[in-house]
């Protein structure tokens, strides 16, 4: 069972702006039926551009209904120039949150969104929603745009991440090396966590936060699609202590694993000067 | 809503109170453990033995040792496919359905990536098992032939005698999956044919964390843990012993009401099933009517999805199952309802519901009467039902 808020679950049950506008001036639909989720987004502005009325209809389950419904709420009387400041974080806050594997139906809003803008202004259809974009998922018809987009606006680390913001990978999984690769592009181009090494040095604490999040994030998924895992032991200065679970336990690779992936990593995220020891 | 209408005993199904009555001096005053020596412990003994045997009965056992006590489903399914393969090490094919458990088919992918040929038999659009594909499957390499009894997700029953004769033919060991079968229909292991069966209690009146296989005399087969001697050392750990209590006397309260689901159950799964075909346009049958445990319906509502309809009965105290994707987490709709070719738009809305012998009339005419409320609020937020309304097409009535 879902850990839905309260929010999430008053509005599945009770959807506020249900239905079509018969005049509206912008319908924005995206997603399908195939893909298990669809929304349909009718706004209708008057002369100073200022949202008036706004409706949806959705196919999808308990948490793209709430979605669907805080959008519309959210940009009731908002001007479109305030509406497409609103990305799928903000639903997400609205709604009190999402789980991780729920998140795409708030990313599916933020399209109906971004779309009906773009249609608004007249502009180009934005690229992610393009059907002319390179499609990385064939199973969800997901576009390396749109997954450029949601890894820099979540700050996205993994494919487990991508999956559940953006559905890709979620099916048959034949694109999940393209997705890898698409991650690793986009942490090269924003490396958010770089800016904190280099500059000043990193005080004991920040250190350790940021070994705990560079194994959780990045090292983690890298063992676990081999059925191995890593436990952090103890942080000593610069020297990290681990200790290798699962199948990396017992693998004859182990130290390769710690020099060439653990260290690699955490020099790569945390500091240059790091060292890995393993945990005896 | 104080009471849940539980239409949900595939997942799991309510202990019933002759079963809690029978383990709770196990739970109690008789906690000895039946290996010791002394009377305390080795009186416990006797009713593991009694539990043995109702078991063996409740299958159609010739022998009570046939009958291995195991800790779950998954556990008797596991062992019956690993404890196969670690006794023929030479042989590297299994032969399997596209629509087992997980509790098979995970094994099984394992089992590829260390090397194994798996021949997984596709069904058709009914659900029904592609026999052609089977037979012609089995070679001199296939090690184990493992196929489920009835479906967990859309009941179909699997002619598993006529795989027991051909397994029998060509040397090769059978085992049957028939944790949604038991309590439902009739188990008979010597006309099935079977060399290994796996059964759980929680899906027949029994509590959770007791499972059976049943290993055929002479069954070639190595256990998976080791440790003490019990189980005759096929399945070394202390005994459950309240888990075994139980589970004896769900077998034998199973056995006693076999014919209620025959009649009772299958006629209140049919009012239900048809009640809703007949109301809802949109709705359709998933599954081969006419071979089915009685107690089970999958039924894919077009236009809407599953999680959504679930959280709508849940709201009006109805629990019941989906094949959807959103409902699992997974992304993607049932593997079962996948495999049988069901488009992707009423696998999402797929609804299970599976009844025991706890329901009753009053909770087939509520599910009926709310229905319609939850399946039209969802139609009219949906903006697939609008597309079809305007080519003249209407789905509710």
């Amino acid at each position: 069972m879902w850990n839905y808020t309260d929010k999430v679950k008053e509005l599945y049950t009770n959807p506020k702006n249900v239905g079509a506008i018969a005049d509206a001036d912008v319908v924005a639909e995206v997603g399908s039926i195939v893909c298990g989720d669809a929304l349909k987004l009718y706004l209708k502005l008057d002369e100073n551009g200022i949202i008036t009325d706004a409706k949806f209809e959705t196919f999808g389950c308990g948490s793209a209904i709430a979605s669907s419904s805080a959008l519309t709420e959210m940009v009731l009387g908002k001007s479109i120039e305030e509406a497409s400041k609103i990305t799928n974080q903000d639903i997400v806050a609205f709604l009190g949150g999402l789980p991780e594997e729920k998140m795409h139906c708030s990313v599916m809003g933020h399209e109906a969104l971004s779309l009906a803008v773009a249609k608004y202004r007249g502009e180009k259809i934005p690229d992610e929603i393009d059907t002319e974009g390179e499609i990385i998922c064939k199973c969800f018809g997901v576009t390396d745009a749109l997954i450029r987009k949601v890894i820099r606006e979540n700050r996205l680390k993994t494919v487990e991440q991508v999956t559940n913001y953006t559905k890709a990978g979620g099916a048959c999984g034949s694109c999940i090396p393209r997705i890898e690769d698409i991650i690793e592009e986009e942490l090269a181009v924003a490396p958010a966590p770089e800016k904190e090494r280099g500059k000043q040095p990193l005080t004991n604490i920040r250190r350790m936060q940021l070994v705990e999040e560079t194994i959780q994030n990045v090292i983690r998924p890298e063992l676990q699609k081999d059925g191995g895992n890593i436990e952090l032991v103890d942080i000593d200065g610069k020297t990290v202590y681990v200790a290798l679970r699962g199948s990396c336990a017992n693998c004859v690779a182990s130290n390769v694993t710690l020099k060439n992936l653990v260290e690699i990593k955490l020099r790569e995220f945390v500091e240059e000067d790091i060292e890995v020891a393993e945990a005896k | 809503m104080e009471r849940t209408i539980y239409l949900d005993n595939n997942a799991t199904t309510m202990v019933a109170p002759e079963v809690v009555d029978a383990m709770l001096p196990f739970l109690t005053g008789r906690y000895g453990n039946p290996s010791s020596i002394h009377g305390f412990g080795g009186r416990v003994g006797k009713d593991l033995d009694i539990a043995r045997d109702r078991v063996a009965a409740f299958l159609g056992a010739d022998h009570e040792y046939e009958i291995v006590f195991t800790g779950t489903g998954t556990e008797s399914d596991n062992t019956a496919i690993l404890g196969t393969l670690f006794y023929y090490r030479d042989r590297r094919h299994i032969v399997t359905s596209r629509v087992e458990h997980p509790a098979v088919l995970s094994l099984c992918k394992k089992l590829e990536r260390d090397g194994y040929g798996v021949t997984y038999v596709p069904v058709d659009g009914a659900g029904n098992l592609d026999m052609e594909v089977l037979r012609s499957s089995i070679t001199d390499d296939t090690a184990i032939v493992s196929i489920m009894y009835a479906n967990n997700e859309t009941g179909v029953v699997f002619p598993v005698s006529e795989i027991g004769a051909l397994c029998r033919e060509k040397g090769v060991p059978f085992h049957v999956d028939a944790v949604q079968a038991a309590g439902k229909i009739p188990i008979r292991v010597n006309d099935i044919g079977c060399d290994l069966l796996t059964v759980s209690g929680h899906k027949f009146h029994a509590p959770k964390g007791i499972g059976v296989l049943y290993v055929r005399r002479g069954t070639r087969i190595r256990p998976v843990l080791y440790g003490g001697h019990q189980e005759k050392g096929r399945r070394p750990g202390t005994e459950n012993v309240p888990g075994i209590v139980g589970i004896g006397k769900a077998a034998e309260l199973a056995m006693g009401h076999l014919s209620e689901y025959d009649q009772r159950v299958r006629g209140m799964r049919d009012r239900l099933e048809k009640g809703i075909l007949a109301r809802f346009k949109n709705a359709h049958l998933n599954g081969n009517p006419s071979m089915r445990v009685p107690n089970t319906t999958n039924i894919g509502f077009e236009f809407i999805e599953g999680e959504a309809i679930l959280l709508y009965l849940d709201q009006k105290g109805i629990a019941a199952s989906s094949g959807s994707a959103c409902s699992s987490g997974s992304l993607e709709p049932s593997h079962v309802l996948r495999a049988m070719g069901v488009p992707f738009t009423s696998a999402h809305g797929s609804i299970r519901f599976s009844l025991s012998r706890f329901v009753t009339e009053e909770d087939i005419d509520y599910t009926l009467s709310v229905l319609p409320e939850v399946v039209d609020s969802l139609l009219r937020i949906s903006p697939f039902w609008d597309k079809e309304k305007k080519e003249g097409k209407p789905v509710t009535l």
